[in-house]
């Protein structure tokens, strides 16, 4: 029995440690081609060897496979950055922002008609009071806005996704605020710059496995809108999210050249 | 599936059979790793790469040239000790040379929720030193027999014999 002579020397289990030569793995190679029990033989031993291996690695560990691809995509757009992301401070920016305009303005319309008469000094302060009521309007309409923005991303059932940016722009960053129940993504895309002229930001939800994205649709106003926070519907199970710059009007499918930021849920 | 026909699809790059191979070797590739290299997030690290690597140099594996367990288990083994040849690697300053796999076996406590935990833990305490000594040098240092008879100053025919022996061993223990 030419196998049994084989299996009896030894030569399989250095053939499972990569302890043989070249040429001699080819032999060992043809061996198994021919003998269906030496395959069966170097099966058992790589069983052995894999289970005594597995046995040493640390019980729990993060051996997820999505972590792997995700590192690849990130490899793919070259290293990248962890921004970290600051929390809301727009209300306080707010607040001193508008009242140091207001400071400044009415101590420079006071000095300069310091000269003037009584009159004059009174319509100044008169119209300056009205500038106030027109700015004081428009900061309660801005903080009812944040107001509602701040309740969305404390509600219990959010899902937070920080997205990093990528390789175009690795300072680049947003945040997508995911409400399954709703089935509604409340997109922050202040860390974004304005887009070129005759281009869109689309957003993208990914499945990771196999990575195959779906459009979430792109971001028309995203120039004129104040606070930069989208509302968009997203029926989808995503394992990702990511945005891309594409010509006016979207793409069908992303253009990861142009990948700005992208983070898995 | 077979795993031939696994290995196929791998090089065809099939995400699926990726996915297959990962689950079915992750755990061994990380346990060679962890034994090179002793510190739990940079293990994690290295075999993460180990597999990225294997995927992206698949075109370099042919099953002539050995099997697929061997292939990415010497792709650990060298991303583990290139790991710890590393600047920052050589700053943490780990004594690396006084420990084999046994020790993490122990002191780790890494086996309770395993199935077969008892059998490795009787089989480690039954087998002589002679035999770990060799498994950790084939397998887990990737030593060729050469190399180990040198190390061990064992006749080049007996590393093949005893290794033999060794290796039924642990195979009756994980039955």
């Amino acid at each position: 029995m030419e196998a049994k002579k084989h299996i009896e020397s030894g030569v399989l289990e250095l053939y499972i440690a990569g302890a043989l030569s070249e040429k001699e793995n080819e032999q060992v190679y043809k061996l198994i081609m021919e003998h269906p029990e030496i395959l069966k033989e170097v099966r058992e031993i790589e069983k052995s060897i894999s289970s005594l291996t597995a046995h040493v690695a640390p019980k729990e560990n993060k051996n997820s496979f999505k972590d792997i691809l995700i590192k690849m995509l990130q490899e793919k757009e070259s290293s990248t950055k962890v921004i970290p992301l600051n929390t809301a401070k727009s209300n306080w920016l707010t607040y001193t922002g508008w009242a140091a305009t207001f400071i400044i303005g009415s101590t420079l319309l006071l000095s300069v008609n310091k000269n003037n008469n009584l009159q004059a000094e009174l319509d100044t302060i008169n119209q300056a009071k009205d500038q106030f009521e027109i700015q004081l309007e428009k900061s309660n309409t801005y903080l009812a806005q944040n107001e509602s923005l701040l309740k969305v991303i404390r509600d219990k059932d959010i899902v937070t996704v920080p997205l990093q940016g990528q390789k175009v722009l690795p300072e680049a960053y947003a945040k997508v605020y995911w409400n399954k129940n709703t089935k509604s993504i409340y997109l922050d895309v202040q860390g974004l710059p304005d887009p070129p002229k005759g281009k869109v930001y689309q957003v993208w939800s990914l499945k990771l496995d196999p990575l195959s994205p779906t459009s979430l649709g792109t971001i028309d106003n995203f120039t004129a809108s104040k606070n930069k926070v989208f509302t968009i519907s997203n029926p989808n199970e995503s394992q990702a999210f990511g945005i891309t710059l594409e010509p006016a009007g979207g793409s069908v499918s992303p253009n990861l050249e142009q990948l700005y930021t992208l983070g898995a849920v | 599936m077979q795993l031939e026909e696994l290995v196929k699809k791998f090089k065809e790059k099939d995400v699926k059979a990726f996915e297959k191979l990962h689950e079915m070797y992750s755990k061994s590739v990380h346990g060679v790793i962890f034994n090179i290299v002793r510190d739990k997030e940079i293990s994690e690290e290295v075999t993460q790469d180990v597999f990225i690597k294997a995927w992206n140099n698949v075109d370099s594996y042919s099953q002539k040239k050995g099997r697929f367990f061997t292939w990415i288990i010497n792709i650990a083994r060298n991303a583990a000790i290139d790991k710890t040849r590393s600047k920052n690697f050589k700053n943490s300053s780990k004594n690396l040379d006084a420990e084999i796999f046994v020790d993490i076996l122990e002191t780790y406590d890494s086996l309770d929720s395993r199935t077969d935990a008892i059998g490795i833990k009787n089989f480690v305490s039954k087998l002589k030193d002679t035999c770990i000594k060799v498994i950790e040098l084939l397998y887990f240092k990737g030593f060729t027999q050469k190399e180990v008879s040198e190390s061990l100053d064992m006749p080049l025919g007996t590393v093949k014999t005893r290794n033999r022996n060794c290796i039924n061993e642990l195979r009756i223990m994980l039955k």
